[in-house]
């Protein structure tokens, strides 16, 4: 990698941790303007509603203080890599999301590979049989998956392959009460995967497939790809050798997008199936109010969504040689 | 001799709807080995049809009706797929019209010209890549090293077509068919490509069917030729029988239609008024890329840049792509503002105008563009087009589209075109809306940037023709950018030859053509194809040329 290509980057990780600030700032006051006090949440759950308690609660997290300063303590101890405690859960944010990272890791990553390799795969075949009938199949079901709404899509996915057909487990990440090591946990837990990867990389590969087609088709009407056929080529190596890799590039962006996601992105999936994933944590978090760590969770996704921009722009680099910094 | 290729009674069809039943009908000549064969019509003639035909290189919709094309005792036709690949790219190839998509841009030309050698015989990756290096050298790339490591867009137009035309020619094939291949190039690069065409075909003896548009390439390349028109074969002879002593009416049209190198002769005017438009010391340059860590590249495109124009006049301003004509052309109507410098309109200074200062001098300084396939808005009538720019400066939208009905019958169209979209309308046509639509103000100053490059010969001469005559009827000055010498020793009273931003050379056409200043002028003189035919004396100005057309 070239020194132009590290200094790039360097610029972009500067500007990328200017924006996470204005993130975190923003976010801040974001879920201040929501209603709720996280100290009635919690001392309602403890069954206590005295003004005391309640005054003890405040005082604990600095809820009390003026606004002003808790940003300014939030903001000061981001700044050292600290997100703070969780008001429920009274363990640092950061070991909390960070207990539940592999489980969304593995579901959504699964989720995005499989719609990567399935959407491209798909898209290939129907540019191939452009106007024929796997060219409509495809087609029409990448239009029903893209417009089939993924909480429904998961239940009906868990009722028949888990309630009717009995197949797959419906819920939860590993079979409950069973010490399993070894291979049979690996299985274990790819059983229970099945579901919720495949309903969450749906909408993707539908998206991925649509993509490919297009821009398949449009590749193909470009003139470098007659060059090639004058050149003598199979039809195969036409496609793979130079339609293809020139398709590929929007999908690139499209990835890098959907990468972004990986963290944030699973919450309605994690709910159905019950996976102990971030996404849950994220939807309790917000029930109980707990500022903290729902912040720390918003903080740590958009963290990824300008990693993976950056991930993006710097994959361009490589695969496309007509993108050049700086000149 | 034998007959290397032989196209017998090919007709090939055109998918139902098209403007006319055949593409190609009933077309018959043959390729010699080691000649250079021109094919040579105006668009939609057929010419590149037959060239994909030979190659199996047609849309799957559009299918051969009757016919053979033979090469080596097999047809070419109805060959087996996987044997004529054997031969595509191999014992035939091609080479096409825009080098600019011709390469596939992800990959290095070394990858792009040894994947013929990949497909074709098994060589090793060695032998492969000393070929490869060998070719680039035979084609004159500079430092052919660091070439096979390039990629396309780091290469010029011409420098793209040279390695198009060494993946041709990297297993020597009997046959080379070469589509349009310097239409897109600069008259310089056109010379130095046909230079290079020519010795390699000379070299390995291959034979070329070379199509074209241009009869100054024929001249210029050509041993024999065939015209080709609306799909039929019109002529075929000898390259000199053909181009001085034409025998069907249409290659006469044609022939007449080419402008002549030379300037007719001209009195020079004496301008006794104010110029109209005068450019001082106009200056604009590009800056691209530049960030934090790196400077930006800066091009001059107008570089000290000082005309005058006269009414009744027309000024050409002629140069290679890159030359900054086109820019000063629009900072000149201030589509562009210029860094600085003075443009005066009839003794106003308008460069440093504001937008709603400037309005007014709009009108007397109009464009007519280049591209008439994108200049006009597909979605509203002709009569809308022209009438926006008067409603804009506030006539009534009646009477703007009683004046856009007089201006079209002006520009010789039926009155009946008001009310019809542009997609009806052939490129010739649009480009007399075009030129409609730029008089609708009644301007002073016409500035034609190209305004006749995207047409064919034939509707070039037209096009010139109705600017000649607007010009004197509406005692017009016109600003003519042209990359065209023949058009511009044609139309032009005076021509400004540009190079990277910088005006080289100004002065009465005749003068210029005849006895060039500057090597720049020079060089480019020199690099006209064809510059020996036609070029003695004058005998046809535009008027005549539309007349023997009509």
């Amino acid at each position: 990698m070239s020194v132009q290509t590290l200094l790039y980057i360097g610029g972009r990780l500067v500007k990328g941790a200017v924006v996470l600030l204005v993130i975190a700032v923003f976010n801040f006051f974001l879920i201040r303007a929501a209603p709720g006090d996280p100290a009635k949440v919690l001392a309602g759950e403890a069954g206590a509603t005295d003004e005391i308690f309640l005054q003890q609660l405040r005082d604990q997290f600095g809820l009390d203080e003026p606004l002003y300063y808790q940003l300014w303590v939030y903001v000061s101890n981001l700044m050292q890599f600290d997100m703070g405690m969780s008001y429920r859960q009274q363990m640092p944010v950061f070991d909390l999301i960070m207990e539940r990272m592999p489980a969304t890791l593995l579901l959504t990553g699964t989720a995005f590979l499989l719609s990567i390799l399935l959407g491209v795969a798909a898209g290939v075949i129907a540019a191939a049989y452009h106007r024929k009938i796997w060219d409509s199949v495809i087609t029409v079901a990448a239009l029903i998956f893209y417009a089939t709404p993924l909480f429904w899509l998961a239940m009906m996915a868990s009722l028949f392959f888990s309630v009717y057909l009995e197949w797959l487990p419906s819920f939860g990440m590993q079979s409950v009460g069973e010490d399993l090591t070894g291979w049979q946990k690996i299985t274990d837990i790819a059983m229970h995967l099945i579901l919720p990867a495949t309903t969450l990389g749906l909408f993707f590969t539908a998206v991925y497939a649509r993509m490919t087609r297009t821009s398949m088709i449009e590749t193909s009407r470009l003139d470098f790809v007659k060059t090639a056929k004058a050149k003598g080529m199979k039809p195969s190596r036409v496609t793979t050798h130079h339609v293809l890799r020139n398709a590929l590039l929007p999908v690139v962006t499209l990835a890098g997008l959907q990468a972004g996601q990986l963290i944030g992105g699973a919450v309605l999936t994690e709910t159905v199936f019950a996976w102990p994933g971030i996404g849950r944590l994220m939807f309790e978090a917000l029930f109980q109010r707990d500022y903290n760590l729902l912040l720390g969770v918003f903080f740590i996704s958009s963290a990824l969504v300008v990693l993976f921009n950056l991930i993006t722009d710097v994959i361009y680099l490589i695969v496309d040689p007509r993108i050049e910094l700086s000149k | 001799m034998k007959p290397l290729l032989k196209v017998e009674n090919l007709s090939i069809r055109l998918p139902k709807g098209g403007d006319r039943e055949f593409a190609i009908r009933n077309v018959n000549y043959n390729l010699m080995p080691g000649e250079l064969l021109c094919v040579v019509g105006e668009s939609g003639s057929g010419k590149s049809m037959t060239a994909n035909a030979i190659m199996g290189l047609l849309p799957k919709v559009i299918e051969v009706d009757q016919g053979a094309v033979i090469f080596d005792d097999c047809d070419l036709i109805s060959l087996e797929e996987n044997r004529a690949r054997d031969l595509r790219g191999n014992r035939i190839s091609m080479i096409f019209q825009e080098p600019m998509t011709a390469l596939n841009p992800l990959m290095r030309v070394e990858d792009q010209i040894s994947e013929v050698f990949l497909i074709h015989t098994d060589m090793p990756a060695s032998e492969r890549q000393k070929r490869t290096l060998a070719l680039l050298e035979d084609v004159g790339l500079p430092d052919p090293k660091k070439m096979l490591r390039a990629y396309p867009h780091q290469l010029s137009g011409g420098q793209r077509q040279r390695v198009m035309i060494a993946m041709a020619l990297a297993l020597e094939p009997s046959i080379l068919i070469a589509d349009e291949p310097t239409t897109a190039l600069d008259v310089t690069t056109q010379a130095q490509i046909l230079k290079l065409v020519k010795e390699l075909q000379k070299k390995h003896n291959t034979a070329v069917m070379f199509i074209t548009h241009d009869f100054g390439v024929v001249a210029e390349i050509a041993d024999r030729v065939v015209v080709m028109e609306k799909g039929e074969m019109v002529e075929l002879g000898k390259s000199d029988d053909v181009l001085n002593n034409p025998q069907h009416d249409y290659t006469k049209k044609l022939i007449a239609a080419v402008p002549p190198l030379a300037a007719p002769l001209r009195e020079v005017k004496e301008h006794l008024e104010p110029p109209i438009l005068s450019v001082k010391n106009l200056c604009k340059t590009y800056s691209t890329g530049g960030s934090w860590f790196s400077k930006a590249r800066i091009v001059k495109a107008a570089d000290d840049v000082s005309f005058e124009l006269h009414r009744g006049e027309t000024l050409g301003l002629v140069g290679e792509s890159g030359s900054g004509k086109s820019t000063v052309s629009r900072c000149v109507v201030r589509l562009l503002e210029s860094d600085s410098g003075q443009i005066i309109l009839g003794g106003s200074e308008i460069q440093s105008l504001g937008a709603k200062e400037l309005s007014p001098f709009r009108k007397r300084i109009q464009m007519v563009f280049q591209d008439p396939y994108a200049s006009l808005n597909p979605r509203k009538t002709i009569g809308k087009i022209i009438a926006d720019g008067p409603i804009a400066q506030g006539m009534s939208p009646k009477a703007a589209l009683e004046k856009a009905a007089e201006l079209l019958e002006l520009v010789e169209l039926p009155k009946a075109a008001i009310d019809r979209y542009p997609h009806e309308f052939s490129g010739g046509q649009r480009q007399r809306i075009g030129i409609a639509r730029a008089l609708a103000h009644d301007p002073e100053i016409l500035v034609a940037d190209e305004a006749i490059s995207a047409l064919d010969v034939s509707v070039q001469a037209q096009i010139l023709d109705l600017i000649e005559t607007l010009k004197k009827r509406l005692n017009l000055a016109v600003l003519f950018v042209v990359h065209d010498l023949r058009v511009a020793a044609q139309v032009c009273d005076r021509v400004i030859v540009m190079q990277t931003g910088k005006i080289v050379e100004i002065g009465e056409t005749s003068q210029v053509f005849e006895a060039p200043a500057h090597e720049y002028t020079k060089g480019l003189i020199a690099s006209i194809p064809g510059a020996n035919w036609r070029s003695g004396n004058v005998e046809a100005t535009p008027t005549e040329l539309a007349e023997a057309l009509a």
